[in-house]
């Protein structure tokens, strides 16, 4: 019988492969049975190289054998299209990188590489990661796999649906402004994104580089530690990681919440929320509180100016990013005559979707001189303030519990003519990235229409091992009921 | 009506750092295009830059050689234009919070000397260089990512003299602090040059024009001469100098507008995300400080002061840093200053010049020419055997004594010894002799030579002369006597 990886946890096949239960490339074919099978109504794999992660799988068989040993020896694990894995395409949902393969390891992939894990396939996301849906996509729209007729959630929509889907145990992601907690909240799996510093950015394409973050998208919390704990530290390659110990994650999942505070920003629970989804977070911090949580009202007195804030600054550091994708080095190059000039103007005009443009032109609107002290300037001094009200709040509690998103997964195109309404969508996660600090994506619950819903656990810099503590409890609490 | 020229420069240097400013990949120069380049240098996606160390020491090192005052808190900047040799069409740059900040360089031009003040030092990244063909164009990224160190001037330069004076100045005091090979060749120094006129009496500076990416001493004085002069013509004339960017041509010796005012970029400067701020801690930059040389200037004056050098022999010494410090080691070894400097100034240097060869690349070392000095101090052997042993020993390592002892060039010493070939002169040249004796003065060194020759060179030509003037004289007063 055909190994079943629906439900199957990266810590379940760390112990099937170690106990030899199954092989990794019994465990990689049936990847890519599911893929083939799933991925078509999903969309949530842009490239697989079928014969690529099978030479893997088997080259981690053989190293098992040989007696190499790898936390993460012979795991499939799929990789959003923004992050660079030597000899891979590397094409971030857009034309302009057609063509391009990445001729190095990022450095989180190189960790996992050297944990065992193995790289397969590009998932889909939005552009450049500038989306709340993955609708923008060169590759077109990844769907919810829980319910098609939605969006997966964006950017790292594809991650999301290929482990809700059940195409990949876990799969990695990046957040900027939510782009992994907000598709895990609506395709009802875990995502973490870490504090600003705690993983390596080397190799990931750069969105908004104060701002990026790359975790993990996984089916448990505990898969989460499991991987953060493989990525995370100092990399001599990112002068912006921290030189802090990384502590072992496993051990602080110990499954209750005695002695902690945790805080309700009141900020976080707003009239226009939907309904369902206030229900369901507000029943997630009564559990919290019965699994021994001490539970404070705080105040995020800056929340309101965050997404401005967050849209000035991500789109300004855009626009420069986003220069170097000129055709004249790599990706794809507009065919004609003319000066160079020429050239840029139209190989970025195709190469480039609509929203990509929106924001390389706000952004270098907003960098503009004469409109720099305006926007960027003050976008900066919010930015300290939003950081001053994270640090106000945790001097009070230990983590936040907050909604991911105020809506569940938006239907499918419904947003698409409407930016702004997407932005609006962004409020609950923005101001993590904002503030370097971490936040934790878990199921809570779902709508009647069986839409999932995420809670959200805010922890300071470098807290990573009290959310993953809150998250885990949590989730254990709710075992069995189907999220 | 007079008018003046007020004229800024912005320097930009190559620094001397084995790797790039923020990759591992080597700085040398001349290899085959795009060999020495990477992710990060070619600014491929994902890629991130890591500040080289290096090239912050020797930015400050260079600061403190020119008495800039080291900010203590700098940042980096992007600057974002597009170009096909721009790798991440930004650069990776300082704007609000340079390195080095004010500070100066004295020059001397005419018997006068003047201050240039120098309003900052900043640390950038080089950009890739084009080269264009008939239908296409190519690009070596080689050079992309090279640390680049620009010092900007205020507008206290006021001819193109001046500003000759300044960058030799400045090349001499860089060369000095080792920050940079300084090779204008290699495209090591390349410098913009702003330029305005006013008229004599008036305050405000004029409209400036600035010329691009000079990289040759006589490019600049040529376009300077050239461009006061036109805008002179343009102001004299009823006229206004347009603000413009302009591009010397050197074949018709003309500048030529390359883009005005209104098509001047918006750099979009922002602060650099992917970089932490340079702090620097008073330690550190104390630390930096102690291994600065002395700057030429000071050191010209204490060869004036210690070994006792006229200002032109001190000037000559001290222009390069290498011939400086081979004459200082020459002189304490040989504790004769006047001596090493006349070997130096005269003999070495001209090796030097034949050869074509910067003193450490010769064989010869301090300890060797001290000992050449001191075994003619001692009059071990005479002037003439020294000069002829130096060739020799600035092609190879040898030690002078052991040459002189296995060769047996010891000058042949006592007054015995060289009045008995005196004699033998005398009496081997009647005629010479007879030739001094009838009044003939110059005779008497043909008798000097003649005993040299009988000592193989070795006698004391001293000595020699002494004795033959001696012994003519004793001859010239028998002949009265007779």
């Amino acid at each position: 019988m055909a190994l079943d990886i629906d439900q199957l946890t990266v810590r379940q096949a760390v112990v099937g492969l170690r106990t030899g239960a199954y092989s990794s490339v019994a465990l990689t074919q049936a990847m890519l049975e599911a893929i083939a099978t799933r991925n078509p109504a999903v969309n949530a794999f842009v490239w697989l190289d079928e014969a690529d992660a099978m030479r893997q799988a088997e080259a981690a068989d053989r190293a098992r054998q040989a007696g190499q040993q790898g936390v993460l020896l012979g795991v499939p694990l799929a990789v959003k299209d923004v992050l660079n894995v030597d000899g891979h395409p590397c094409s971030c949902g857009s034309k302009i990188l057609r063509g391009y393969t990445a001729l190095y390891d990022a450095t989180a992939i190189a960790r996992l590489r050297a944990a065992g894990a193995l790289l397969v396939g590009r998932t889909n996301m939005d552009e450049f990661a500038m989306g709340s849906t993955t609708e923008n996509s060169a590759f077109g729209p990844t769907r919810n796999p829980v319910a098609l007729d939605h969006v997966a959630g964006g950017s790292s929509g594809g991650s999301a649906a290929a482990v809700a889907g059940g195409m990949a145990l876990a799969a990695l992601g990046t957040d900027t402004g939510g782009s992994i907690r907000q598709p895990a909240s609506f395709c009802g799996c875990v995502g973490l994104k870490p504090s600003y510093g705690r993983i390596s950015r080397y190799g990931l394409v750069a969105y908004a580089s104060s701002l990026d973050q790359i975790g993990p998208i996984t089916r448990t919390v505990a898969d989460a530690a499991l991987l953060l704990g493989v990525m995370a530290g100092r990399d001599a390659l990112d002068a912006t990681t921290l030189d802090q110990p990384v502590p072992d994650y496993n051990a602080a999942l110990t499954g209750d919440l005695r002695g902690l505070r945790l805080g309700l920003p009141r900020e976080y629970f707003v009239d226009g929320m939907d309904p369902e989804v206030a229900v369901a977070v507000r029943a997630a911090t009564a559990r919290c509180r019965e699994l021994g949580a001490q539970i404070v009202e705080v105040s995020l007195p800056h929340t309101r100016y965050a997404v401005a804030t967050y849209y000035i600054l991500a789109a300004a550091e855009a626009s420069a990013n986003l220069a170097r994708f000129d055709g004249v080095r790599y990706g794809f190059r507009a065919t004609g005559e003319g000066a160079p000039i020429d050239m840029y103007k139209q190989t970025r005009a195709q190469g480039f979707g609509c929203e990509v443009q929106r924001r390389i032109i706000l952004g270098t609107y907003v960098l503009s001189s004469g409109y720099y002290d305006a926007y960027y300037l003050r976008a900066q001094k919010v930015r300290t303030l939003i950081r001053r009200d994270f640090d106000a709040a945790f001097a009070q509690c230990d983590a936040l519990l907050t909604p991911v998103a105020p809506t569940p997964a938006y239907r499918m195109g419904e947003t698409m003519d409407d930016p702004l309404h997407m932005y609006l969508g962004d409020i609950f996660t923005v101001t993590a990235n904002l503030a370097g600090v971490c936040g934790l994506s878990v199921p809570c619950g779902r709508t009647a229409g069986g839409l999932p819903i995420g809670l959200q656990v805010l922890g300071p810099a470098f807290g990573e091992e009290r959310v993953l503590r809150v998250g885990h409890a949590y989730e254990q609490s709710r075992q069995g009921e189907a999220l | 009506m007079n008018y003046l020229p007020s004229v800024g420069l912005e320097v930009h240097v190559q620094l001397k750092t084995n790797t790039k400013m923020f990759c591992g990949c080597t700085t040398a120069y001349g290899a085959p295009p795009n060999t020495q380049v990477c992710p990060v240098c070619l600014g491929y996606p994902g890629a991130m830059p890591v500040m080289n160390v290096a090239a912050i020491r020797l930015t400050v090192l260079s600061g403190l050689m020119l008495g800039c005052r080291i900010g203590a808190h700098s940042k980096f900047d992007r600057k974002s234009y597009f170009y096909p040799d721009m790798p991440k069409n930004y650069q990776i740059t300082q704007y609000d919070q340079p390195l080095c900040l004010g500070g100066g360089l004295v020059i001397e031009l005419g018997g006068q000397t003047k201050l240039i003040r120098l309003t900052r030092i900043h640390l950038e990244e080089d950009v890739g260089k084009s080269t264009h063909y008939a239908g296409c164009s190519g690009v070596d990224f080689n050079r992309a990512g090279v640390p680049l160190m620009e010092i900007v001037t205020e507008p206290d330069i006021s001819s193109a003299d001046e500003a000759v004076a300044f960058l030799l100045a400045l090349k001499q005091t860089l060369l000095y602090a080792g920050v940079s090979e300084c090779n204008l060749e290699e495209g090591n120094l390349r410098c913009d040059v702003n330029i305005s006129v006013r008229p004599e009496g008036t305050g405000k500076l004029g409209t400036k024009a600035e010329i691009k990416n000079m990289n040759t001493f006589k490019g600049v004085q040529a376009a300077l001469k050239y461009e006061v002069a036109r805008q002179i013509r343009c102001v004299a004339g009823g006229g206004r100098v347009v603000q413009e960017t302009l591009r010397w041509d050197p074949d018709l010796g003309e500048t030529f507008s390359m883009r005005s005012k209104e098509d001047a970029h918006d750099y979009r400067y922002f602060p650099e995300p992917d970089l932490l701020p340079v702090v620097l801690a008073d330690a550190q930059i104390e630390a930096w400080r102690a291994t600065l040389p002395e700057r030429p200037a000071e050191r010209r004056a204490r060869f004036m002061h210690v070994y006792g050098l006229p200002a032109y022999d001190a000037g000559v010494l001290t222009a390069e840093r290498g011939v400086a410090d081979f004459f200082e080691a020459t002189a304490r070894l040989c504790g004769n200053g006047k001596a090493a400097s006349n070997w130096i100034m005269t003999d070495v240097m001209r090796l030097l010049g034949e050869s074509g060869r910067s003193v450490t690349q010769c064989a010869l070392t301090p300890e060797v020419l001290a000992e050449l000095i001191l075994l003619v101090e001692r009059r071990t052997i005479n002037l003439p055997t020294a000069k002829g042993l130096l060739p020799e020993l600035f092609e190879q390592a040898g030690r002078p004594a052991e040459l002189v002892a296995t060769r047996g060039l010891g000058q042949v010493g006592g007054e015995d010894e060289i009045g008995r070939l005196v004699e033998q002169a005398l009496a081997a040249n009647p005629r010479v002799v007879q030739d001094f004796l009838a009044g003939k003065q110059a005779a008497a060194q043909a008798l000097v030579g003649q005993v040299m020759k009988l000592s193989r060179g070795k006698a004391d030509p001293q000595m020699a002369g002494r004795l033959v003037a001696e012994r003519l004289a004793a001859r010239q007063g028998g002949a009265a006597v007779s």
